[in-house]
């Protein structure tokens, strides 16, 4: 009885240590698959809360951001290309907010996997980041794409009040980034008036 | 009998790879493609320091990267000094918390201290790895040979022949006055860092 017992509780763990393993590596979501719809704490300033079309404190889920489509950058301060990187960045935020046709449907988020509120505010201070970052201290985003190498550029179709759709992903540069908004833009077939 | 004891002991590996194949806690950079040595989990700490806080901090003279020999005594009465003695080049972890502490020199200026970084590898493993770091604002001190002897000396060298992750803060009269002997697989968070170093000017 005890015997049988014990070799249902190793067969639970192992299932258990099994599947914890597979989602702790995890699997970083593709092209035409859902993004994982995390939850990240609400940004303090207003102009942000307004930039991202959110309302409250506390924390939102990704799919409540008011956009068409998503630009979420996976970064950390401590990773020397994400820091290379970031004036390409946001070189990118100010190409979409000077358009009129698109600047109201593309949003940028910056995540930074593991990163601390204090640290988050070193890397935006640094390279004067206009679009808003948030801290991932616990590395629970990071996880959930598959503890991706930084930086990482997921381009999301998103849908309201669902997960968004990933439309197209890169590690590393995003190159030029006049030519990447053009090429999400094709993928996603957002429209341009 | 004998049975139910493996049976047990095979239910607490179980227990164990369950519980600690989440606790990896890094990301890593592109920068560095694949070429990051992951030695999985370690033993958090793996030496015990004499040292403590208010004590003389031992002098050391070690090589640096850029040729020169670096003393500890020369900052004495100069500078406050950030030692970050991290395990081993191209390894996650070690990998980012120096390239962070290259954007951070306006606080380490503020606070009127210098950063010295110190692993027991080599020059020539240091210079092809600090490179992918882009260029560092501080020194990069070898505890090669004699075989991590300054980390031995502060107490922070592990059983394996690398060193702790380990930080200490030295005020300008020589005077430990923090440090923080932190797991070797978490990354120590820059609040502590920045509220220590803005005690010491107080």
């Amino acid at each position: 009885m005890m015997k049988k017992f014990l070799y249902g509780l190793i067969m639970v763990v192992s299932v258990l240590a099994f599947v914890q393993a597979i989602s702790a590596a995890g699997r970083t979501p593709s092209t035409g698959e859902p993004f994982p719809d995390v939850s990240l704490a609400m940004p303090e300033k207003a102009l942000q809360k307004e930039y991202l079309g959110l309302k409250g404190s506390g924390s939102f889920r990704l799919s409540q951001i008011k956009a068409e489509l998503l630009i979420i950058e996976i970064f950390s301060m401590y990773c020397p290309y994400c820091q290379k990187e970031a004036p390409n960045v946001n070189e990118l935020y100010r190409i979409i907010s000077g358009r009129d046709d698109i600047k109201d449907k593309i949003r940028i988020i910056g995540i930074g996997a593991g990163n601390t509120p204090l640290e988050v505010d070193v890397f935006r201070k640094k390279y004067a980041v206009e679009f808003p970052l948030f801290s991932d201290e616990s590395f629970s985003v990071h996880t959930a794409t598959g503890g991706v190498r930084t930086p990482y550029f997921f381009v999301i179709r998103t849908r309201a009040g669902e997960p968004g759709v990933i439309v197209y992903s890169n590690v590393g540069t995003l190159h030029d980034p006049g030519q990447f908004l053009d090429l999400i833009m094709k993928k996603s077939s957002l429209k341009q008036e | 009998m004998r049975n139910k004891g493996g049976l047990i002991s095979s239910l607490l590996v179980m227990l164990f790879v369950f519980f600690f194949s989440s606790a990896i806690a890094y990301s890593a950079s592109e920068q560095f493609k694949g070429k990051i040595y992951d030695p999985g989990m370690l033993k958090p700490v793996d030496s015990r320091t004499k040292l403590k806080t208010g004590m003389p901090a031992p002098s050391f003279t070690l090589p640096s990267l850029t040729g020169e020999t670096i003393s500890l005594a020369y900052y004495r009465g100069k500078k406050n000094v950030v030692l970050s003695f991290v395990p081993a080049a191209w390894t996650p972890v070690c990998s980012d918390q120096w390239p962070g502490y290259n954007i951070l020199k306006d606080v380490f200026d503020k606070n009127d201290a210098v950063l010295l970084g110190i692993t027991v590898d080599n020059l020539p493993t240091l210079n092809a790895w600090t490179k992918e770091m882009g260029d560092l604002w501080f020194p990069v001190l070898s505890d090669f040979w004699p075989h991590g002897a300054v980390s031995k000396k502060y107490g922070v060298l592990r059983s394996s022949g690398v060193s702790e992750r380990a930080l200490f803060i030295i005020d300008k009269k020589g005077i430990i006055r923090y440090f923080d002997v932190h797991d070797i697989n978490k990354r120590p968070p820059l609040e502590t860092l920045v509220r220590e170093l803005e005690k010491l000017n107080k």
